[in-house]
């Protein structure tokens, strides 16, 4: 075991799938000074400039070279920067990447791993901040993940690199100094598997990305009243861990979705609804999500903490479903 | 002839004259409140008063100046990430700049936007942009309204080299000259991307060559000297409104700083540096002036000045109030804007 940052995992992660595959190579602006994170840190030194691109401030050409050269047999890894800069190249994610293999009849796949540093971070305001991963879940062809620990930022990365379907990796901005202890192997984490952060009988926490650490300091603060709360990490949001949510709500009967994206038609919808429809008849309180305000994300920190979650009303959430 | 660039006339201007010397003293005036102001506003942020990311133009003044000198108050400016200095040589007040910087009720976005999103409509700043180069489609477009409207004007859209690379300069330039729409696209080339050399990543012979591919004239100029800037504006402004339609300037011109104010710019050598520290726009004029028989007092207040102005803004912006969270919930649209649900 190591004590590593998502950002030292996830690099460590991406230089081992290059060393392994001379087929992955990775494109975006100022890669090679090792990316705004660090998280191509040494990379271009070590693997070339024909391999770590720096490319010019071109998104939507990014994006749809790399279709092309993920038909061609490469496995492209996309650095979008900031996840907003993502919106630049959209027709490239979402209607080619997303809808070649099925347009062209399966005759070509998409192999490629488009990385959008995601969430608010530093006050960067409206255009910065913001967590879209319900728009691309919403497309069919595009598999999403969102990881929350360094173990899973290295373990997702390596699994989206390696899976033959475009994988759109959310990394929290907030989350590349965040350190924990990893298995220095940084074993791929399957797609589409959550991970149980903490066991509990009462309530099922379903979330992912930096609200992860939120959920368990609430999960933590309740146990302190008594309430154990169980804590699901998603941590791949398509395909989502189905049977991993419904076990688990069907023990504690209770379900609270929480994420940072706005909540109306965000992600917590989906699972809200399934577990409603499928679990609707035991259910000892109704489904409850917490996520944000639909409000564009301001500069001012009073202003934006208006759509920022804190742990106080996430524990008065929680309580509010167990007590009544 | 794109490439042709006006040389500084050192500094010494040939034929000049009271006119031009109070043009002089005015740019000057513009670039140190500028210079005070982005000196401030990085103080601010390694202090953490000023949040979020700060792009100061340091070195770059005399782009803003020159250009803005040439604009009454209908017309119309789109800025980029970098934008202070472009906000105020449009004549966006300075304390409401800052005090907007430091995210209070009294800065011109009440606080929301901050550095990346700083506008004041009332001058014509239709405003910075985090996105880069998604400021020239709309200059292009506010110029189709004035067209539409038959409103007097036209639209300035600033941008740096790194935006010459996607998408929207490139569309933009076809759709202003097809639509003959009253533009003037300035490049102001630092060389630099954030920490990427331009050279590196671009091909051809650069802005002023894809302009005149798309029939769009253009004139490149040293944009460290703001006289230059200034005259190259004035003839090309002039042809936008006499004959309705885009041109481009390209101004060759130094950033001091790092992309941010927290960037330490590993990737430039110290030489590199002091060499493009040696072409300090304000420096520069300040010399001319002097040539001219300008006082060192006079040039020495002018500074003084914008650095009383500058500090007495950063002192009420400090003491000025947050706005209250409900603002948060104000401004996001008509119908069903603001609600949890
Ligand atoms: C579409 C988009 N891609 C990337 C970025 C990140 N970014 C912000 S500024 C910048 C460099 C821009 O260079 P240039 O246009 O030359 O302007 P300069 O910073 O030199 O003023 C980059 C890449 C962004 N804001 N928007």
């Amino acid at each position: 075991m190591a004590l590593m940052t998502c950002q030292e995992a996830a690099l460590a992660a991406l230089a081992h799938e290059m060393q392994e595959d001379p087929t992955i190579w990775a494109l975006g602006e100022d890669l090679g000074r090792g990316g705004v994170f660090g998280q191509y840190r040494g990379l271009q030194q070590r693997f070339g400039a024909e391999r770590i691109v720096d490319t010019p401030i071109s998104e939507a050409t990014i994006m749809g070279a790399a279709v092309g050269a993920a038909m061609m047999g490469t496995r492209p890894v996309v650095e979008m920067r900031i996840a907003d800069f993502a919106l630049c190249a959209v027709d490239e994610l979402v209607n080619q990447a997303a809808k070649a293999r099925f347009m062209f009849g399966g005759q070509a796949k998409v192999p490629l791993v488009a990385r959008h540093p995601m969430g608010t971070w530093k006050n960067l305001a409206a255009q910065h901040s913001q967590s879209l991963e319900a728009w691309w879940v919403h497309v069919p062809g595009l598999v999403v993940a969102a990881p929350a620990t360094p173990a899973d930022c290295a373990g997702l990365l390596k699994s989206s690199i390696r899976c033959d379907d475009p994988v759109v990796l959310l990394e929290h901005k907030d989350l590349w100094t965040y350190a924990a202890e990893v298995d220095e192997a940084l074993p791929p984490v399957p797609l589409g598997v959550a991970e149980c952060a903490r066991d509990g009988r009462d309530l099922t926490l379903v979330t992912w990305s930096a609200a992860r650490h939120l959920a368990l300091a609430a999960a933590d603060a309740a146990a302190a009243t008594g309430i154990e709360v169980e804590v699901l990490d998603l941590r791949t949001l398509w395909p989502w861990d189905r049977g991993a949510v419904l076990g688990s709500v069907s023990r504690t009967r209770r379900l609270l979705v929480l994420h940072e994206a706005v909540q109306v038609a965000g992600f917590g919808a989906e699972i809200a609804a399934t577990v409603a429809e499928t679990l609707g008849s035991i259910l000892a309180a109704p489904v409850r999500r917490l996520g944000a305000p639909r409000v564009p994300i301001a500069y001012a920190p009073p202003l934006e903490a208006v759509y920022r979650i804190d742990q106080g009303r996430v524990l008065a959430t929680i309580q509010g479903l167990v007590r009544g | 002839m794109s490439e042709a660039t006006v040389q500084p006339t050192g500094p010494v201007l040939e034929g000049a004259n009271d006119a031009m010397l109070a043009r002089l003293i005015a740019h000057q005036r513009t670039m140190a409140r500028i210079r005070a102001f982005e000196e401030a506003a990085a103080e601010a942020a390694a202090a953490g008063e000023v949040l979020g990311l700060v792009h100061p133009s340091i070195g770059q003044e005399a782009v803003a100046a020159g250009v803005c000198a040439n604009l009454e108050r209908h017309d119309l400016v789109t800025s980029t990430h970098r934008g202070h200095g472009h906000t105020l040589a449009k004549g966006a007040d300075l304390a409401a700049t800052m005090a907007e910087l430091f995210g209070k009720a009294s800065g011109f976005c009440k606080g929301k936007g901050g550095s990346m999103h700083i506008a004041d409509f009332s001058v014509g700043m239709l405003g910075a942009n985090g996105v880069v180069a998604a400021g020239i489609p709309i200059a292009v477009g506010a110029a189709q309204a004035l067209k539409l409207r038959r409103l007097p004007g036209v639209a300035v859209t600033f941008f740096g080299d790194g935006a010459t690379n996607r998408g929207p300069f490139f569309e933009s330039l076809n759709w202003a000259a097809l639509f003959r729409l009253p533009v003037l696209f300035v490049c102001e080339d630092n060389g630099f991307g954030s920490t990427t050399r331009n050279e590196a990543v671009s091909a051809g012979p650069g802005p002023a060559a894809r302009a005149e591919a798309c029939g769009v004239p253009a004139r490149t100029v040293d944009g460290s000297d703001v006289a230059a800037v200034d005259e190259a504006a004035a003839a090309l402004l002039a042809e936008i409104r006499a004959s309705g339609s885009p041109r481009l300037l390209h101004a060759r011109t130094h950033r001091f700083l790092g992309h941010t104010s927290i960037d330490a710019q590993g990737y430039r050598s110290a030489d590199e540096l002091a060499a493009c520290r040696k072409s300090d726009p304000i420096a520069f004029n300040a010399a001319r002036l002097r040539a001219l028989g300008c006082a060192d007092a006079e040039i020495s207040a002018i500074a003084a000045a914008a650095g009383g102005e500058v500090a007495a803004a950063v002192a009420a912006a400090r003491a000025a109030p947050h706005a209250p969270s409900h603002e948060a919930f104000a401004d996001i649209q008509d119908i069903g804007g603001g609600l949890w649900r």
